[in-house]
């Protein structure tokens, strides 16, 4: 499949990246290469088989529904860049 | 167009935060209105490195949701990841359910007026509910709060069934009266644990085309739902009046100015890029865990509604009513077993509890005094020791400061004269101070009794016993 | 023999023999890696005056008679994409530049409860993304073996810790080849055991489905000594797998007739180095003459496997990275007026090219409108690979295959083109994407004399099997009293 500028630059905003100019050209000359190259995926006989998510067969593997604290919540809070009253603090968010 | 030449289609999702002790992926409490993060571990906080783990209640409390209404449980299923970036997501990616829901296919029967309409539910699937965004008074910032990062939600989504106002309020009573009903959510919609967003579309009668949907949020209760609908087919109407066409878009509903605005930020695309959840293994429910799970379902307000009927004899409205909510439901039924006078609670329920109920809008799940109190107060103007009257004053202090009626009754001097005597004073009084009345009762206006007994009852701020008042008069006057 | 030269099994005996003391040999670590550290750049964190600290508290509960247990006091060293409670974890990353894990992972709380000392957390490929190490932010490694040349990656600072003798030891993290590729290039033993053997919590996403811990060590009975220490089922790891406690020391024995030896042609065909071929030619000669049997066999998959794996592992990647959004950890790109310039501007300052790159990839694949064409093809021909591999592990015990197609090459040759660095994967990645156990075990020098690698690969949880294989063919040709880093080739 090729690859246009129009659709780099949407991906790269779904992944919240912004690129530059040249690296809008050189990103769009690498995943063409690398797309041409996954493309074999397309090739392989593949029709009647499942899916595989991972490598383990195990299944339902829950937890039991019992309340343990965290006890160092300064330690998850240590390397905000910014924080206020115990929170993350961000430019106004509107919405 | 007048508004009536349309036929309104709509949809509901709904999220009920389940009420597990733990969030869903980590051991960390639910427990509402805490301090800002101190409900927060690494992996609820998205600490690289963290992996989630399955709550086992989460999964159990859906497929009871599932059973609840009618639905099929999958006996193959798994989590997916939904992706987008908001600062009360940490992990830029919800741990949800994409193309294989624990449940689909059910239905919930309502009742509009005297029409049963079933409304088709199209999944219920488990996923985690986002943190809190608070905004910063003082600095003007946003300020983000994990507490609720990871709480668990099941979002059960509706068939496009709906078709006025009344059968969305009837479809979201019933279905809220449920999750109540099988305690896996208590609902509280002001604390966020219930919520609704309405798919609304509209096409001119006859079309068979569905029209272009909007899709409304952050409605917090049923007032405002309704509300939110009826400006938004209003809107709609208008646009197509106008020549106009309706736009797909997210809107949130905005309270106090009655209007619902756009949420998208047109620079984002939306692409959630769903995919498997790598993190956690598959779920696979054997037939006998559902089965078990559907044995031991509470009874449903549809099987407690018949046996109102049966066992009490309440009216079908009355058995409506009080099935509605879980904890009137329960309230009848305690307090009734207490005092064994169900007719007097269900009339307490019926009239005055809801009375006050609207007033203050408030939920039943608010109710502040517990079923013994009501029932000590049936067995107080049972026993004649406070009248009727005095008994909704108490009710208002209940309401007010819960406590024993007994001791609210001592502490107000609320008690009734029973005392014959007493009473007899009292009566001699009256007839002396209303001669006119005894004549007009002589002459066969029977009026006149009710006239001197409410004299008497003014008399005694209403704590004379009403019975005794009339035997005494009838003796009195008869003489 | 000078004590960083010795095997954890040698410390020990000579531990046991009061030959050396617990701080003799810590020690002798905090000098070597003084020593050797400015030419080969290995650690992004050192905590040598922690280690010795450490060693001391150790050393006094010895002399004071009080049980220890038998690794306390030896060093290691740490891949810097696992958590270390209160030590700065980087991922070689200028996203986490100054985070300090909130938490140790499983990993490490089982390093630290046989009371072994971390001398420091070691460079590796930004986000494990690369196989040469010079995706680091920080630093650029280099090979002992030679100093012009890449260690390999991306775990490739604690391949060439060990391979320099600045630790006796390292864990890391092998998602497509990450621990087998630079064990192979640095010349050292690396293991990736079973996808679930070790618990990946605190263990830093890279691609969640193929990430799992491995080991560096200088032999393989070391191999196995900590294999046993990390290996287990972890609660907090819903993918790790429970079974019954294993001791692999049992597995170090010399007899391998009648080992059943799969040769898959096709990881011997285009692209392997001539020397690289036959190098792994003699060393299964050589598992023909222990009692092997041998037998070539057709296993295709190479290439599927490879555009797989690239396919799934962005994907995983670009999901498991969007955390890293200014907002909780570390990083901030300056002056933002909102929140949406926040993310933006941090993600592109603070991620390297090679990881933008690949959310990038990952991004598209996932992407409406090529998720079938991409995403889900790949999860189906991962199907196919783990049938084949079955197919493969009905017939024979362990198949054998280069670790890597070429020797370890100069800085900056590869850098350049991703595809070319990808190829470098072509051996390894197909044993992450059916989740299989392979060693890697060096089994000769090329003409520059380069190390070259054997790849063992082995049944799922079959690690006893492999590591007899690795065993019984290191101590028939014991490289490593043949072969030592030079230490060549550097600018100073």
């Amino acid at each position: 499949m090729q690859v246009g500028r129009e659709e780099l630059l949407h991906i790269a905003n779904l992944a919240q990246l912004e690129l530059k100019e040249e690296e809008i050209e050189k990103y769009l000359l690498h995943l063409q290469d690398i797309l041409n190259f996954a493309n074999v995926v397309n090739n392989a006989p593949v029709e009647d088989l499942d899916i595989t998510i991972g490598s383990n067969k195990t299944k339902n593997v829950f937890r039991k529904d019992e309340v343990e604290e965290f006890k160092d919540i300064e330690s998850l809070l240590q390397n905000a860049p910014t924080k206020e009253r115990n929170m993350f603090k961000l430019p106004k968010v509107i919405n | 167009m007048a508004r009536e030449d349309y036929e309104v289609v709509m949809g509901l999702e709904v999220h009920a935060e389940l009420s597990t002790k733990t969030k869903i992926f980590c051991s960390c409490s639910t427990e509402f209105g805490a301090e800002p993060n101190t409900q927060v571990c690494p992996i609820c906080m998205a600490m690289p490195g963290t992996l989630p783990v399955l709550n086992e209640k989460v999964v159990e409390y859906a497929v009871k949701a599932g059973l609840a209404t009618n639905c099929e449980i999958s006996r193959n299923s798994k989590n997916d990841r939904k992706n987008y970036f908001y600062p009360d997501l940490p992990k830029a990616y919800q741990i949800s359910q994409y193309d294989q829901p624990l449940c689909e296919k059910g239905y919930i029967e309502i009742e509009v007026g005297q029409e049963k309409k079933k409304i088709g539910i199209t999944r219920i699937h488990i996923e985690e509910d986002a943190g809190k965004l608070n905004h910063d008074e003082y600095a003007g910032g946003s300020l983000v709060d994990l507490n609720r990062a990871g709480v668990p939600l099941i979002e059960i989504v509706s068939e496009p069934d709906l078709r006025s106002i009344e059968e969305v309020d009837c479809y979201l009573k019933k279905l809220k009266s449920i999750l109540e009903y099988i305690e896996v959510s208590d609902c509280k919609m002001q604390e966020g644990s219930f919520r609704a967003d309405v798919n609304v579309s509209i096409r001119l009668k006859g079309d068979t085309k569905l029209g272009t949907r909007t899709e409304m949020k952050n409605m917090n209760s049923f007032r405002s739902i309704s509300r939110a609908i009826d400006y938004e087919i209003g809107r709609q109407v208008q646009a197509l009046d106008n020549g106009g066409k309706i736009e797909q878009e997210t809107l949130r509903w905005d309270e106090v100015s009655g209007k619902t605005f756009s949420m998208r930020d047109k620079q984002d695309a939306q692409d959630y890029r769903y995919f498997p959840e790598p993190d956690l293994v598959a779920i696979e429910l054997s037939e006998e865990y559902i089965e078990n799970i559907k044995n031991n379902l509470p009874e449903l307000p549809e099987s407690r509604r018949r046996r109102y009927l049966e066992e009490y004899h309440l009216s079908e409205k009355d058995a409506g009513i009080i099935t509605s909510s879980k904890y009137l439901s329960n309230l009848f039924e305690e307090a009734s077993e207490i005092c064994g006078n169900h007719k007097a609670v269900n009339n307490w329920i019926i009239s005055d509890i809801s009375r006050i109920l609207n007033e203050k809008e408030m939920d039943p799940i608010e109710i502040p005094f517990t079923a013994d109190n009501l029932a000590k107060l049936v067995i107080l103007i049972d026993k004649g020791t406070i009248s009727s009257s005095i008994g909704k004053k108490v009710l208002e202090e209940l309401f007010e400061k819960p406590r024993d009626p007994e001791d609210i009754i001592k502490e107000k001097g609320w008690v009734q004269i029973s005392d014959e005597n007493a009473i007899k004073e009292i009566v001699l009084k009256i007839i002396n101070d209303n001669p006119q009345s005894v004549i007009d009762f002589k002459a066969g206006k029977d009026r006149a009794l009710g006239f001197l007994v409410g004299q008497a009852m003014k008399e005694t701020k209403g704590k004379a016993n009403p019975q005794m008042l009339n035997k005494l008069f009838l003796e009195e006057l008869r003489k | 023999m000078e004590i960083t030269e010795l095997t954890v099994h040698e410390l020990q005996e000579k531990i046991k023999n009061k030959e050396l003391t617990i701080t003799e040999i810590n020690k002798a670590y905090v000098d070597r890696i003084k020593e050797k550290e400015p030419e080969v750049q290995a650690f992004i964190t050192e905590l040598t005056e922690e280690g010795m600290e450490q060693a001391k508290v150790i050393q006094n509960k010895i002399e004071k008679g009080e049980e220890v247990g038998e690794l306390a006091g030896i060093p290691i060293g740490i891949k810097d994409i696992i958590c270390t409670k209160g030590v700065k974890t980087t991922c070689a990353s200028k996203m986490l530049e100054n985070f300090i894990a909130p938490y140790d992972a499983t990993v490490m709380e089982k390093i630290n409860k046989e009371e072994m000392i971390d001398l420091g957390k070691l460079n590796m490929d930004e986000f494990a993304m690369g196989g040469s190490t010079e995706y680091s932010y920080f630093k650029k490694t280099r090979n002992p073996w030679d100093l012009s040349r890449v260690p390999g990656g991306s775990s490739g600072g604690s391949a060439a810790a060990v391979a320099a003798d600045m630790v006796p030891w390292a864990l890391g993290t092998d998602t497509g080849g990450s621990v087998r590729q630079p064990a192979s290039l640095c010349g050292v033993v690396g293991l990736k055991p079973t996808y679930g053997a070790i618990s990946r919590y605190g263990v830093i996403a890279f691609a969640s489905s193929l990430d799992q811990v491995g080991l560096f060590t200088k032999d393989v009975q070391d191999c196995a000594t900590l294999l046993n220490v990390v290996a287990g089922h972890d609660s907090k790891d819903t993918t790790s797998v429970e079974q019954e406690a294993k001791d692999y020391t049992k597995a170090l024995q010399k007899d391998i007739k009648g080992l059943k030896v799969g040769i898959p042609k096709e990881f011997y065909g285009e692209g392997i180095n001539v020397d690289v071929k036959k190098t792994l030619e003699e060393a299964i000669k050589k598992y023909e003459e222990m009692g092997a049997e041998i037998e070539e066999f057709s296993l295709d998959i190479a290439n599927y496997s490879l555009a797989t794996y690239y396919i799934i592992a962005c994907a995983e990647a670009s999901s498991n990275l969007g955390r890293y959004d200014g907002i909780r950890y570390t990083y901030r790109a300056k002056d933002c007026g909102d929140i949406r310039e926040i993310y933006k501007k941090t993600r592109s300052e603070a991620f390297g090219e090679e990881v933008k790159r690949r959310i990038i990839l990952g991004t598209y694949v996932l992407s409406s409108g090529y998720y079938d064409a991409y995403y889900k093809k790949a999860q189906k021909v991962r199907t196919l690979v783990v049938k084949e591999f079955n197919k493969a592990f009905e017939k024979y015990d362990v198949l054998i295959t280069p670790t890597s197609p070429t020797t370890a090459f100069k800085l900056g040759e590869r850098s350049t083109n991703p595809m070319e660095m990808y190829l470098s994967d072509i051996c390894t990645v197909s044993v992450n994407i059916a989740g299989l156990p392979g060693i890697s075990v060096p089994c000769g020098v090329d003409s520059n004399g380069m190390p070259i690698g054997m790849q063992i690969i082995g049944n799922k949880f079959c690690e006893e099997t492999i590591i007899k294989a690795a065993y019984a063919y290191e101590q028939e040709t014991n490289f490593r009293s043949k072969y030592k880093p030079t230490f060549k080739g550097g600018t100073k």
